[in-house]
């Protein structure tokens, strides 16, 4: 009875059974964490702590930020390893427009691709064509328009980008509140207004009558970029992320260095703690009590870098098209 | 006495995963769904459904505040429905790998055990429910390999039970929130009231 099964005939696919399983395994995902984890150590205390997911990736967007360089694809041996150390779903990064990438990851049995604007772009102009894989996508986006285009395509989860390897949440807030004020906005109008607003939008008029009618998007939205803390994931979750998707705030410590989890056990005990706090404080994330108890149980905290601070063209959230 | 019935109040494990589209089947069955997140929300209710999502996360949160030990109680005496993560949760033991389970239902399950996302898929099959095929949808969807003597077998995939019940509990591998086909959530509410009648 998901709506997100339901919702009728957009484009034709709403309906076909591989868009349905899609969505139905980004259903699962639900009221969750999703962990950014860069060797197997990583994913095993993702799991341990409740993660319902991990991202494998080599490196995670602070490190990115600060070494520079072309951010690919992990390697396949990186992510084979963490399919094989964990029970939970594991996904992993390719580059916006480049479907090799993602054809790879498809066939290493990746469960979730995501077609991410951490990574280096291959392609200015098109996305990947995400009907074409039997995986199923999730893509970023700033606004309704954008979140659109990606759900047309062939997304099946749409994430709120922020900015990511900040650890500030100021953009994942903006970004969660523009799309969800831009659907409120489209729920007022009267039908010959939708053409207009899907023009405005540049987004598939079909799709924009349907997230008209139904006053939510039609495949789950869930935030990443920047959370940090337990409060942080509270925050998002109230504001109408149904998952949120943390990166370089479990694993880092100052500067662009990780915690050394395989060697050092007090920093181990730290990624674990902030990895815990945050899984508890999703979960529990209209009950402040708990989320007090989540956030006083954190050791440490990744040091971040304001979002203000960063210039124009150094922003990852404005690639995308 | 010869009163309707009101509506049945069924709780969703709401700790991680498919709770909002459990809610919304029983809302369409005319029953009241009430998110349960830590134990003392259990209190009232007429029956639990336990959705999909990760059971290694929902067991994360059970070990905190004891909630493992009063949903165990609990399950044994209150109509109980697991879905793929919840059945987890519910058998007796539990491979692939082996991890913590409520014991109540008689069954061994085998976690992922036709694959991963890209081997998910529907199928539509005669079961022992009646109104003819159903439809299952198998999310990265776990296997019971082995059911006790009071566990009966609703519906099978290639032989192996996919919707079981004993008693007072109902566990499928599949999952009917994603269905529009009310017949397996129907069944449950059927359970809960059998139950009550008989309690």
């Amino acid at each position: 009875m998901a709506d997100h099964t339901l919702n009728g005939n957009q484009n034709g696919n709403f309906n076909s059974s591989s868009l349905r399983l899609k969505l139905g395994l980004a259903e699962m995902l639900k009221g969750g964490v999703i962990m950014d984890v860069m060797n197997v150590e990583q994913a095993r205390i993702a799991e341990e702590s409740g993660a319902i997911s991990v991202m494998a990736l080599e490196r995670v967007p602070a490190m990115i930020r600060a070494e520079g360089g072309v951010a690919r694809m992990a390697s396949p041996k990186l992510i084979k390893q963490i399919i094989a150390s964990v029970s939970i779903p594991v996904m992993a990064k390719a580059r916006i427009g480049h479907f090799a990438e993602a054809q790879v990851l498809q066939y290493l049995g990746v469960d979730f691709i995501d077609e991410s604007e951490v990574l280096t772009p291959a392609d200015e102009m098109h996305h990947i064509d995400k009907h074409a894989f039997t995986t199923p996508f999730v893509c970023g986006a700033r606004n309704l328009g954008e979140a659109l285009r990606r759900i047309s395509e062939g997304a099946a989860m749409i994430r709120t980008k922020g900015e990511p390897g900040t650890g500030d949440v100021v953009h994942a807030v903006q970004h969660m509140r523009q799309i969800t004020g831009q659907i409120r906005a489209l729920t007022v109008l009267g039908d010959e207004e939708l053409y207009h607003a899907a023009k405005e939008l540049q987004a598939p008029y079909e799709l924009v009558r349907m997230v008209a009618k139904s006053g939510k998007l039609p495949v789950p939205n869930f935030s990443a970029g920047g959370i940090a803390t337990p409060a942080d994931a509270a925050l998002m979750m109230q504001l109408g992320a149904e998952t949120v998707f943390v990166g370089s705030g479990i694993f880092m410590k100052e500067g662009a260095t990780p915690l050394d989890v395989e060697n050092n056990p007090l920093e181990r005990e730290e990624a674990v703690s902030r990895a815990k706090a945050i899984v508890l404080a999703t979960t529990h994330f209209n009950d402040p009590q708990i989320v007090a108890e989540a956030s006083e149980a954190v050791i440490g905290s990744m040091k971040g870098l304001a979002a203000a601070a960063i210039e124009q063209q150094n922003l990852m959230q404005t690639r995308g098209w | 006495m010869n009163a309707s019935p009101g509506p049945l109040s069924i709780g969703v494990l709401a700790l991680q995963g498919a709770y909002g589209a459990h809610a919304k089947a029983l809302i369409a069955l005319g029953a009241i769904p009430r998110l349960v997140r830590v134990p003392k929300e259990l209190e009232g209710l007429d029956g639990l459904i336990m959705p999909g999502g990760e059971s290694t996360t929902m067991l994360k949160f059970l070990e905190r505040n004891a909630f493992f030990d009063i949903l165990q109680t609990y399950v044994k005496s209150t109509p109980t429905f697991g879905t793929c993560a919840g059945a987890i949760l519910l058998a007796t033991h539990v491979e692939g790998p082996a991890q913590r389970s409520l014991a109540a239902l008689d069954i061994t399950v085998e976690r992922n055990a036709y694959g991963r996302q890209i081997d998910s898929t529907i199928l539509t099959s005669d079961t022992a429910l009646p109104g003819g095929p159903l439809e299952m949808v198998f999310i990265r969807a776990p296997r019971i390999t082995r059911t006790g003597p009071t566990v009966e077998t609703l519906a099978t995939r290639d032989g192996f039970p996919t919707l079981v019940r004993s008693g007072h509990l109902l566990a499928a591998t599949f999952h009917p929130e994603l269905s529009g086909d009310p017949r397996v959530h129907q069944l449950f509410l059927n359970l809960v009231r059998e139950h009550q009648s008989t309690a």
